[in-house]
């Protein structure tokens, strides 16, 4: 691809500026995807560095400390301890002893169990107080692996804690040797309002953030390497094992012909990705043009008109949903009124034929995402610069020349990364398909992988269909979520990369 | 424009004819948005129509009913439905509360601290945004059920999922809190006032609209979620939230005894929240035009 100099490229014709702008678009994926892959290696990097200086570090302060720093490395708050520093000192001997505690009595036993995750599943035994066989439970697969990942969990924080209270112990010594005063409780708890009032205010967000999604999430993707499903729960009825690769290499194989699995996904990804282009698109241009024409001098009631359309936003969207695709059923009101007037002998299959279905979900979406759109550029076209119009109407530029020249690519430029957010969150946009057909026209060919796949069925609704089915294939169903999120990671990185707007945080501050 | 040009009549032409297109062009806008209007509001009209019809269950092809009658709303008292509006009550009025100090507290922290962690915290989570949420509901439906808190004891466990994760949609009001000049922090600062006399006293009295803003999304999602309730309440009827519940009337086996008191449940949960709605619109249009400029 040619780089043109400003001025060479100011002599080309438009075509070939388009053309040229379109190449550059797509020469620069490459680019951006190396970029990608340079920033998390330089992470990583960063990251084994870190680690490097911290051992050197912990080195140093073992070499260079007194008996209290030496004996902080193995009674965690020593150094605070003994000297004067009660609080954190109790914080952090009580946190080793609640360890220790923990690791000794059962962690240790979770962390056995994890590489096999159980021995024996549940079994009939005889039993002599009852003089007949019961079923009795031992290991339980979930608990395992549930247990085994939040030890890791708490093995880490603990190398965490256990390092700050190393280079605590550090400080306090040089302080006391320089004869500094050391921070005492009343100062530490002072600054929990002050300076590291942060901390204070992260505390709860980030406690519910890692316990009810990070640590689900590692679960779930952990179950991606198991057989966990309906049939193999790990307790009840028999224990769950590791497999590997197996489940990716079902989802995803190709060999002579693929599976059903594949096969399906394949299809399931590409209606995927072409609702979330249609769904997103649609509703852009057209919420854009409903916006600017109510936005238009002269046009009287616009309150009115804008109070209208925010009412599907009002209305929990389940009773629109419901009520709209009951409107177009078979014998729905649509239908009836439509045989009424005579247009039509026979019901149209608004949901019973594929390409109808799917025509019909996205004309519905349209319905509900226009309001959105409508609202949030009626609020960027009032901050466009009226004296950009003003000069355009002064040399004359028409009222198309003037939406391409001057609002399509200020509204682009704004709502880039927005649109970004809004293709990845048409892409699992469970409520709109599930309520509207329920994935439905069923798709014949896809019987025989889990869950009824349907033509409109998007990646995330096959998912919940996986894991509410007869055989709840949970395995397969966390593969489905990691592969949505490679999906959804690829597209918004790739489009993050290319976008100007996003660069700069602090620029906009 | 100079004076001389009023007078001119090749401008006074042109100027007539800009007025006629201009009118023309307002008509035709009229005409759509006339049309748009009846389309948007016609779902509406029909659902409460129906609502009142007494002489049939069942989903009939017809708008008008033919016999009028306040049988369908009478007869929500013989089901469970009151249980389920109960609970999406207590479930949306605790969630708005929690939710909304969860949000604001992560979001002012990330908005205003500069703190060794804070661009690392916010890639991570932008990552595990990029997760369906969904993937996660397998796990959390198992633990909860193993803490007795699913099927008729679902509303707990709602309120927990809903507010554990909800630090993770702190973008919107960042934005807010970024527009908010820093200098009135560094002012109160030097006065003597701590960070956090400064959120209480000085930052959250302005930030008034996008408390409300939070408060208001709090209070709505609970209303349309769907996924989360029916896993939650598995089945079971008097751990359901109205979408959940409704829902289930509309099954093959239920649709023609309960499609008229569907659409009065829908008539009945769609007013409170559609008034509250439209109350505070202004709040809702600005916190959505920021969260969108900001991205």
């Amino acid at each position: 691809m040619a780089n043109y100099s400003d001025l060479e490229y100011l002599r080309l014709s438009k075509g070939q500026r388009f053309a040229y702008k379109l190449g550059h678009f797509f020469t620069s994926i490459p680019s951006a995807i190396g970029r990608l892959f340079a920033n998390i290696g330089r992470g990583i990097g960063k990251g084994v560095k870190g680690i490097g200086k911290s051992l050197g570090d912990i080195g140093s302060t073992f070499r260079n400390g007194d008996g209290i720093t030496k004996g902080s490395f193995v009674i965690m708050g020593l150094g605070n301890l003994a000297r004067g520093q009660i609080l954190r000192g109790i914080l952090f001997l009580l946190f080793e002893i609640v360890f220790i505690f923990y690791m000794v009595t059962t962690g240790a036993y979770w962390l056995s169990m994890l590489p096999s995750l159980g021995h024996q599943g549940p079994a009939q035994e005889y039993n002599p107080i009852y003089d007949t066989y019961v079923t009795t439970y031992h290991d339980n697969s979930f608990k395992i692996l549930l247990y085994g990942v939040l030890t890791i969990f708490f093995i880490i924080a603990f190398i965490y804690t256990w390092r700050v209270n190393l280079r605590q112990a550090k400080i306090n010594q040089e302080m006391r040797e320089k004869g500094l005063r050391i921070k005492s409780g009343k100062d530490d708890l002072r600054s929990l309002v002050d300076e590291s009032f942060y901390k204070t205010l992260l505390a709860l967000p980030l406690t519910g953030i890692i316990i009810f999604t990070v640590l689900p999430i590692v679960f779930m993707i952990l179950v991606a390497f198991t057989n966990y499903d309906g049939t193999h729960d790990g307790y009840f009825n028999s224990l769950f094992s590791w497999v590997g690769l197996e489940n990716f290499n079902t989802m995803l194989s190709w060999e002579g012909g693929g599976n059903v699995y594949s096969a399906t996904f394949g299809e399931v990804l590409t209606w995927t990705l072409i609702w979330a282009f249609f769904a997103t698109f649609s509703n852009y241009f057209l919420g854009m043009f409903v916006a600017m024409m109510i936005n238009k001098k002269g046009i009287k009631f616009k309150k009115g008109w804008r109070t209208i359309l925010v009412l599907t936003i009002a209305i929990p969207q389940f009773i629109s949903l419901l009520y709209v695709s009951k409107m177009f059923a078979k014998n729905g009101i649509v239908n009836g009124f439509l045989m009424d007037m005579g247009w039509i002998q026979t019901a149209l299959p608004f949901f019973e034929k594929a390409a109808w279905a799917r025509i019909t979900v996205i004309l519905i979406n349209i319905w509900i995402g226009i309001p959105y759109l409508m609202l949030i550029v009626t609020g960027i076209l009032m901050n466009i610069p009226a004296d950009l119009y003003e000069s355009a109407k002064i040399d004359g530029a028409s009222g198309w020349k003037q939406f391409t020249k001057i609002t399509l690519p200020y509204m682009l430029f704004i709502t880039g990364p927005y649109l970004v957010t809004q293709f990845t969150g048409n892409m699992n946009n469970f409520n709109v398909i599930f309520l509207l057909t329920g994935g439905g026209p069923t798709n014949p060919n896809a019987s025989g992988a889990s869950g009824s796949v349907g033509y409109t069925d998007l990646l995330v609704t096959w998912l919940f269909k996986i894991t509410t089915g007869a055989e709840s294939k949970y395995y397969l169903a966390s593969v489905v979520g990691i592969l949505i999120f490679v999906v959804v990671a690829l597209i918004t990185l790739i489009v993050y990369n290319l976008l100007p707007s996003v660069k700069n945080e602090e620029d906009f501050q | 424009m100079s004076k001389k040009n009023d007078y001119d009549p090749s401008e006074i032409q042109k100027r007539m004819g800009m007025k006629a297109k201009n009118r023309i062009s307002n008509t035709v806008i009229y005409v759509v948005l006339v049309i748009m209007s009846i389309v948007w509001l016609i779902p509406f009209f029909c659902i409460v129509f129906q609502s009142f019809r007494v002489e049939s269950t069942w989903m009939a092809g017809y708008v008008f009913p033919q016999k009028w009658g306040f049988d369908n709303y009478i007869n929500l008292a013989k089901t469970d439905f009151w249980k389920w509006y109960t609970n999406t009550f207590i479930i949306a009025v605790v969630v708005a509360a929690l939710q909304t100090v969860i949000v604001l507290c992560m979001s002012y922290t990330l908005s205003r601290f500069r703190f060794k962690i804070r661009k690392g915290l916010m890639k991570f989570m932008l990552v595990l945004g990029l997760f369906p949420g969904m993937l996660t509901m397998i796990i959390l439906y198992r633990v909860l059920k193993d803490l007795g808190m699913t099927q008729a004891n679902a509303v707990p466990g709602l309120i927990l999922v809903y507010i554990a994760s909800s630090g993770m949609g702190y973008y919107v009001s960042k934005g807010f809190f970024d527009t908010v000049p820093k200098t009135l922090d560094e002012a109160a600062r030097i006065d003597g006032a701590t960070r956090a006399q400064v959120l209480w006293k000085i930052i959250l009295p302005m930030a008034k609209p996008i408390v409300i803003y939070t408060i208001l999304t709090a209070f709505m999602g609970p209303w349309g979620d769907f996924v989360f309730a029916r896993y939650i309440s598995m089945n079971t009827s008097a751990g359901m939230n109205v979408a959940v519940g409704l829902q289930s009337w509309l099954s093959l086996d239920q649709i023609n005894n309960r499609y008229t008191m569907f659409c009065a449940g829908g008539v009945v949960v769609a007013i409170p929240v559609t008034i509250l709605f439209l109350c505070l619109q202004k709040y809702y249009v600005e916190g959505v035009t920021g969260g969108a400029v900001k991205g």
